[in-house]
């Protein structure tokens, strides 16, 4: 294991999740703890069932370990409620999801201008159609996600992710519903602008060739960190 | 950004994509129902505001039905105040071989003392406003005279002993805008010429008048110096109580349109809650990614406040704009209600109308945006970790409360709307355990079907709950289309038609004691042999059992009226079979020498009395008391002579009598009453059949009325039909598509959507069929009071208009999913 470093955007010690079932109470998650430096494009790897989603929805604030803390630029997100943890992804995170969770009733453009529309932000609509055409969707703005391929769909969810220049960007299994040759262009998309922004990266996936693209893999298994190296990207 | 703008922006984004639309249009329906009534009545409270004293004529007025006290005349001189004199009176006008029953108004100088008349003294385009009064010698008439005669302007008539020009037509009388209670057509002489016409007689039905006019303080002063020297049979009214019968009748009128469209407001509300459902489950994702996003709690809350606040106000808005429209058409089916141009409507029922568009969004929205405040943002993630239904138990109480809290505002009667909201209730129970058992039948018949049939009739087992919602909210669509369309058609008809063919159509009234025989003689030598005269004696009710009896003891308007005026008093020696006695016996044929009396069955419940009782009544001045030995009911529907008190023979014999008498009157034998009329000019002879026609003009006026505003329950039924199916057609459509993924023919799928829709449609139908027989069996019963006659065709219609109707919307919701690849679909709903 790497140890938490005093330059980290992201860190989680002794993270832990129990949860109580019918059959008494289930450790999803036990004594994780790692950091990850600006910059870098780490993979949470594991088996479906790993606790690899839990552990990204911890990370990323969404919910609250039963153990542990995570503390993103500094900030210990437990000792924040509930509103303060939403102002706070608002302002500093960004999320790609495998359903990509598009709003149906809203164009591409303005599925893309939601975050800085509920940010007060200025220039919300030349900001999300130039994130837009840098996504390939120049041409495609007024489309709604219904009318949109899966491909296109998540190119929007990318847009709508960077579009508020997060510090800490989240992407759970982001080519999880896409055919190898689709996935393989929004992994690339997605790793170019991670690169132009100089954005921190969470992805979480279970496919290993994904993985092997980013600095670093930590391996999730049976609720454990089992592993944590340097990816092939980074050597 | 601007919570407000970002909201609006959200609003209209969600507009445009199709959300909501179920819900605006059902707060549009029970916005415009509901202002469409209240504009009109509104109108006419207005109306009946401003013209207060010019429906009076004057500032105050005193009434009596005797000859007004000189007293009266002096005080108002001493006071300073203007007065006029008028008295009406129904008489028969003759012209030729023709009469017509008319209505008397016998005007002296200066009247009216307030509003003008307006008269044409040649035809409609020559109108004018006049402060004169008719001369001596001449008459105005009501237009519709000169027709149902068939005289001019110039023509003269016969009036009592009398003969007149006719030398105009009344186009606006300023005391009788509101002339719906009229039958007979007015017709205006001049005060001077009322004894030589020899028209007023014993019995007769005379209203004197003293207008008065002046200053306020003055007529203040009058007012109060009147109050305490009122005797019986006397009343004073200012421009307040002006025309009570009028506003208590348009306020009914109100009342019960009010409460016709509620019924829209009913179904309205069945549809915003299951449009506000669809809403919240559909909402579920949006708010988790928002959240994710980094929107706060309260931010969110805020967003689908003002949004919702929004779509509330928008959508009241265009309801009262409809309902503003609507409201012309609703005047316009009530015209002759109203002879009067009605003012505009005022502010205050599109403020209602706003309030009740927003009761009804909050009362159905609130709880489920206080819940999808607090969803889970792990939703975004892992859907089952942000599992949350969005309709709880205050969703129910809220929509429960917002709809109770509507009833009784609108209904302005508790009482009432307490039996409007339980029996909603117990309907709905009622119609949720059928349904079930609907539901449960239908999940058993399964096992007998075959292939797509067996799959889509298990669909409605598996989404029970679902099942049993939509079959009540479909059912109460159906309900209500049928009722509109058949039960009341069927209603009306069979109360319309519930006089026999022979009943009396002719009363004549006014006989008096010397012209009896010669009466009976007269019309028994022209073949007339069932006419039998009943003796009539006025008095005034003074005491029931020594106690002394007041208008002001009795809080309803209708007692405190009947304490007021004089009683038509008969004798008898035997009952009438038409008369049933319900307490106490009948007198002996042997006279006892004890007099008694017999109360009809109302009156004796409005006066508290019970046989055994004793009431004393001033007869002419006289005091006459005897006991009550029995109770009688009386149809007075059937349109024969009847009368609230009889008394034993020998009690009132030598009081002034006149006599009465209703009797069948062929056409062909018209000539006999103008004959009678002709020889004793004094007598009236009122023509049931003219009433009829006119009370059967009004019957179909108010009944095109409650239809147009039942328009708008129909338009509600539609919505909650289309709400209804719309609510599950996400998982239905859904689940198709899984289907086709696992290899279901497109054939397979049709027939299996059209099972299930064609069973929700049946057992929708069924209950409405049900329903709407239910509700004309009361209708029938305690409304209309007629017999009610089972229809099984409404039943069967019904039936047969949800197993169509449902399936056709069902499947036209559904059209175009079929042809979708099925991951599009899952995609674009998952």
């Amino acid at each position: 294991m790497k140890p938490i470093t005093e330059d980290a955007i992201l860190v989680a010690e002794g993270l832990g999740k129990r949860v109580n079932t019918d059959e008494g109470s289930l450790d999803i998650l036990h004594d994780v703890s790692f950091s990850v430096k600006a910059g870098e494009a780490v993979a949470i790897i594991g088996a479906s069932g790993s606790g690899k989603s839990t552990l990204l929805g911890l990370l990323a604030g969404l919910d609250l370990p039963t153990a542990g803390r995570v503390k993103i630029d500094g900030r210990d997100l437990s000792h924040m409620n509930e509103d303060s943890r939403a102002l706070f992804r608002g302002k500093h995170l960004g999320f790609v999801f495998q359903s990509f969770q598009l709003l149906p009733a809203l164009n591409a453009l303005e599925n893309v201008m939601l975050p800085l529309e509920l940010a007060g932000a200025a220039d919300v609509r030349s900001r999300a159609a130039n994130l837009l055409r840098r996504v390939g969707l120049g041409a495609r703005l007024e489309h709604y996600p219904r009318t949109l391929s899966g491909g296109e769909q998540q190119r929007v969810a990318i847009a709508r992710a960077f579009v508020s220049e997060p510090k800490l960007l989240f992407a759970d299994e982001p080519t999880g519903n896409l055919d190898t040759v689709t996935g393989a262009s929004i992994i690339e998309l997605l790793f170019s602008l991670n690169r132009e922004r100089g954005t921190t990266l969470v992805l979480v996936t279970h496919d290993a060739a994904l993985g092997s693209r980013c600095n670093r893999w930590l391996e999730i298994s049976a609720g454990r960190l089992t592993s944590d190296r340097a990816g092939v990207a980074a050597s | 950004m601007n919570i407000v703008r970002l909201a609006l922006l959200m609003l209209w984004r969600e507009w445009r994509a199709g959300e909501f639309r179920s819900l605006a249009a059902a707060l549009v329906i029970a916005v415009a129902g509901v202002t469409t009534v209240s504009f009109f009545s509104d109108r006419v409270a207005r109306t009946l505001d401003r013209e207060a004293n010019q429906l009076l004529g004057a500032d105050l007025v005193v009434i009596a039905d005797h000859k007004i006290p000189d007293d009266f005349h002096r005080h108002a001189t001493a006071l300073g105040l203007r007065y006029a004199n008028n008295i009406q009176f129904p008489s028969m006008v003759v012209d030729g071989d023709k009469t017509q029953l008319v209505n008397v108004k016998a005007v002296s100088e200066g009247y009216p003392l307030r509003g003008k008349i307006r008269i044409s003294r040649s035809g409609a385009n020559a109108e004018m406003e006049t402060s004169g009064i008719p001369e001596s010698g001449t008459m105005w008439v009501a237009p519709r005279l000169l027709d149902l005669l068939g005289v001019g302007i110039g023509d003269k008539v016969d009036l009592g002993a009398m003969q007149f020009r006719v030398v105009a037509t009344i186009v606006q009388e300023s005391d009788n805008a509101l002339d719906f209670m009229n039958v007979a057509p007015r017709v205006l002489i001049n005060q001077s010429d009322v004894a030589a016409s020899e028209l007023i007689g014993v019995g007769s039905r005379v209203s004197y008048r003293l207008l008065l006019g002046g200053e306020q303080n003055a007529i203040a002063n009058y007012r109060r110096w009147a109050e305490t020297t009122l005797a019986p049979g006397e009343r004073v009214e200012g421009v307040r109580d002006a025309r009570p019968e009028v506003r208590t009748m348009l306020e009914r009128a109100g009342r019960f349109l009010g409460l016709c469209s509620l019924m829209a407001t009913i179904l309205a509300a069945v549809a915003a809650g299951l449009a506000a459902r669809r809403f919240a489950v559909r909402q579920l994702d949006q708010a988790a990614i928002m959240r994710c996003l980094g929107a706060t709690q309260a931010r969110l809350l805020g967003l689908y406040l003002v949004q919702q606040l929004m779509l509330g106000c928008i959508a009241s808005l265009a309801g009262i704009a409809v309902g503003w429209l609507a409201q012309f058409g609703l005047a316009r089916l009530l015209n002759n209600f109203a002879a009067v141009t009605l003012d505009l409507p005022g502010v205050i029922p599109a403020i209602q109308g706003l309030a009740i568009g927003l009761i009804l969004v909050f009362g159905f929205t609130l709880p489920m945006i206080v819940r999808l405040r607090g969803v889970p943002t792990l939703r975004v993630i892992r859907r089952e970790f942000g599992a949350i239904e969005p309709v709880s138990a205050a969703t129910y109480v809220a929509g429960l409360t917002a709809f109770a809290a509507i009833l009784f505002w609108r209904a302005g009667d508790s009482q009432l709307a307490s039996y409007v909201l339980f029996g909603f209730l117990g309907g709905v129970v009622v119609c949720a355990v059928v349904a079930f058992a609907l539901v449960a039948l239908v999940a058993r018949l399964r096992h007998t079907a075959q292939g797509p049939w067996r799959f889509g009739l298990a669909n409605l087992k598996r989404h029970a709950l679902n099942s049993v919602v939509q079959i009540i909210a479909l059912g109460l669509g159906i309900m209500a289309l049928l009722v509109l369309t058949l039960v009341q058609g069927d209603l009306l008809d069979g109360w319309r038609n519930k006089l026999p063919p022979d009943a009396p159509n002719r009363f004549v009234v006014g006989i008096q004691s010397n012209q009896a025989e010669a009466v009976i003689r007269f019309v028994r030598e022209r073949g007339l042999d069932d006419f039998v005269l009943y003796p009539m004696v006025r008095g005034r009710l003074v005491s029931i059992n020594g106690n002394a009896i007041r208008s002001a003891n009795f809080a309803d308007v209708r007692t405190k009226r009947l304490v007021d005026r004089e009683f038509n008093l008969s004798y008898a020696k035997s009952a009438r079979p038409d008369n049933a006695i319900v307490a106490g016996r009948w007198w002996s044929s042997v006279p006892s020498g004890v007099p008694e009396f017999s109360v009809e069955e109302w009156i004796a419940q409005e006066l508290n009395i019970i046989p055994g009782d004793t009431l004393t009544f001033n007869v002419a001045g006289t005091p006459i008391s005897a006991r009550v030995s029995n109770i009688r009911k009386v149809d007075w529907d059937s349109f024969k002579v009847n009368f609230y008190v009889i008394a034993t023979p020998g009690l009132l014999e030598a009081m002034p009598t006149s006599f009465v008498t209703s009797f069948y009157l062929a056409e062909k034998q018209e000539k006999i009453l103008n004959d009678l009329v002709r020889t004793f000019p004094n007598l009236s002879v009122i023509d049931v059949a003219a009433i009829m026609t006119r009370f059967r003009a009004m019957t179909d006026q108010v009944s095109k009325a409650v239809q147009f505003v039942f328009l708008f329950t129909v338009l509600a039924g539609l919505i909650v039909l289309y709400a209804a199916i719309s609510t599950t057609l996400d998982e239905r459509i859904f689940e198709s598509a899984i289907m086709r993924t696992v290899g279901a023919s497109r054939r397979h799928l049709v027939t299996a959507q059209l099972a299930e829709f064609s069973a929700l449609g049946f057992a929708a139908g069924l209950l409405g069929g049900v329903g709407a027989s239910a509700l004309a069996y009361a209708l029938s019963r305690y409304v209309l009071h007629v017999p009610f006659t089972f229809n099984p065709t409404i039943i069967l219609l019904g039936i047969a208009a949800g197993t169509v109707g449902v399936s056709i919307a069902g499947m036209l919701g559904m059209r175009g999913t079929l042809d979708r690849p099925p991951l599009d679909v899952i995609r674009a709903l998952s």
